[in-house]
């Protein structure tokens, strides 16, 4: 049976052969798929062209979900950074922007990919789009960190899963975030160890996020927890790379997660029995959106 | 779950919201187009559980008319997938089941097509696209649909099974899984044959022609 990997495993490697550790993801998904690094290159690339394409869409005007109970929140941000100057920084709100957006584009039956989930398919593009933009780097450098992403999330769904259904949304939102922390950390120079105490500093603050989508449509809170998810991820990794350490190690809030997720009830994973799900406001759009579907 | 390559984290490419009603509701309407085997021009569709539910805020109908016109699951058109039958002039109609309980995302597909054959399909979207078919005109079945399927309506006489494997034997392909079912009218029957890889229309057209042999639907 293969063995689960670890974090601490995927930092090891990384540190003893001096490579980042989208090397080690890369050469380990050549190793098990039994193909050659180029092609799975080549695929990552593709989904990076279709996660760009969804980007684009997602901040132009008239991105609106089928409902209509969400859209146009990344024109919104966009039109406002160009007349203010942005209370958390100029980076974090691009990229709140951007994540909102794709939400929005899979929320109005848009391509997105799904990363981990369709859910919460914002924050991971979003995140590496803007660090690309801020630090000026290549676009081989997004598909290298969206193998740095992979690798996390594979840890993650390996110890914990990734289904809000399974352990709320602290698993789709908490795990995207986490991956796009790691990611972003590590794409700025940061060195492997950095980069997992940003995926653990982001992670830790989803922990306990429950699954609540109003009328059980992936939109409210979904598209805005995209929105902030990114957000979080920026300020983990320049944390990070600031030198501050996540005094409980990525590997252990991963199996955190995973404990809380099995005490989450039922009634707050996806089921929209609980939480934002059944607060006056959500019962008003619910009948609104009953109404429109008897009609 | 354990992810086996770092595309089940990031991927699939899919069109949003969630693969269950999405993907999934695509691939019943693409199984009813393969059972009725020619264009449709009316389809009425009855939808339960969480699929009546938020069928429009999900685009369950926008995904299953998709699917009836023969889109794939990635096809960037299954949003407007409405407006495209409404144009080609199809009659669509959507109800929806209140009380009754099925699984929570089911619909049930009635098609008429172009030469006035009717054909009855009531699929299930059981999560990450997968969909689960559990009955086809007047055959209670379970076909997940995941490798090349054939259906194989039949008299219900010795021998047949034999020749129907038989056919398929001798092209080489290889039957991963057989089960029969019956209907309540007597002696029809239906075989549902999963194979390892798809069965070339040459092969159906033999099996179609051999005695006994009423119906062949290959999805
Ligand atoms: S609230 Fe639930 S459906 Fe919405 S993004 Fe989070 S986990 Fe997904």
């Amino acid at each position: 049976m293969r063995r689960k990997i670890t974090i601490s495993e995927l930092v090891a490697a990384a540190e003893q052969r001096g490579c980042p550790i989208w090397q080690v993801v890369l050469e380990r998904e050549a190793r098990l798929q039994g193909t050659e690094r180029k092609n799975i290159w080549q695929k990552m690339k593709e989904y990076w062209m279709v996660m760009k394409e969804s980007l684009d869409v997602g901040i132009k005007p008239g991105n609106r979900s089928l409902s209509g109970l969400v859209g146009e929140e990344g024109t919104m941000l966009t039109r406002y950074m160009e007349k203010a100057k942005p209370l958390s920084g100029y980076g974090s709100v691009l990229a709140a922007a951007k994540a909102i957006g794709v939400a929005v584009v899979n929320a109005s039956q848009g391509r997105i990919v799904a990363a981990p989930t369709a859910g919460s398919c914002g924050i991971l593009p979003a995140v590496l789009s803007t660090v690309a933009e801020e630090i000026g780097a290549a676009e081989d450098a997004v598909i290298s960190a969206l193998f740095t992403a992979a690798g996390v999330g594979m840890v993650i769904d390996e110890h914990a899963g990734t289904a809000g259904a399974k352990s709320g949304c602290q698993a789709e939102c908490g795990s995207a975030s986490c991956m796009a922390a790691v990611a972003a950390a590590e794409m700025a120079g940061g060195t492997p160890r950095q980069a997992a105490n940003a995926g653990a500093l982001s992670l830790k603050n989803f922990l306990g996020l429950v699954c609540d989508p109003v009328a059980g449509l992936v939109e409210i809170p979904c598209v805005k927890r995209n929105a902030i998810g990114a957000g979080v991820a920026l300020l983990a990794a320049d944390m990070a790379l600031a030198g501050i350490e996540s005094k409980i190690p990525l590997d252990e809030v991963i199996q955190a997660m995973k404990d809380i997720g099995d005490a989450i009830p039922a009634s707050l994973k996806e089921t929209s029995l609980a939480g934002l799900a059944v607060t006056p406001t959500a019962r008003e759009i619910e009948k609104r959106m009953n109404e429109l579907e008897e009609r | 779950m354990s992810a086996r390559s770092v595309f089940e984290i990031i991927g699939p490419v899919m069109i949003g919201p969630s693969s269950s009603h999405t993907a999934g509701a695509v691939r019943i309407g693409n199984i009813a187009r393969a059972v009725l085997g020619e264009d449709f021009r009316r389809a009425e569709i009855t939808l339960y559980g969480s699929f009546a539910k938020t069928y429009r805020g999900h685009g369950t109908d926008r995904a299953l008319v998709a699917g009836l016109l023969g889109m794939s699951d990635d096809d960037c058109r299954i949003r407007d997938a409405l407006n495209i039958a409404a144009t080609l002039g199809l009659e669509i109609r959507f109800r929806l089941a209140k009380g009754e309980e099925f699984h929570p995302n089911t619909a049930d597909i009635e098609l008429t097509g172009v030469s006035g054959k009717r054909i009855f399909l009531r699929g299930s979207s059981v999560g990450g696209g997968n969909v689960l078919i559990t009955r086809i005109n007047q055959y209670e079945v379970s076909v997940w649909a995941k490798n090349p399927t054939l259906m194989v309506e039949h008299v219900d006489r010795p021998g047949v099974i034999g020749r129907v494997a038989g056919v398929l034997g001798n092209n080489g392909i290889n039957i991963t899984e057989m089960r029969l079912t019956g209907s309540n009218r007597e002696g029809e029957k239906l075989m549902v044959i999963e194979m390892d890889r798809a069965v070339p229309d040459k092969v159906v057209e033999t099996i179609t022609g051999l005695p006994d042999v009423t119906a062949v639907i290959g999805i």
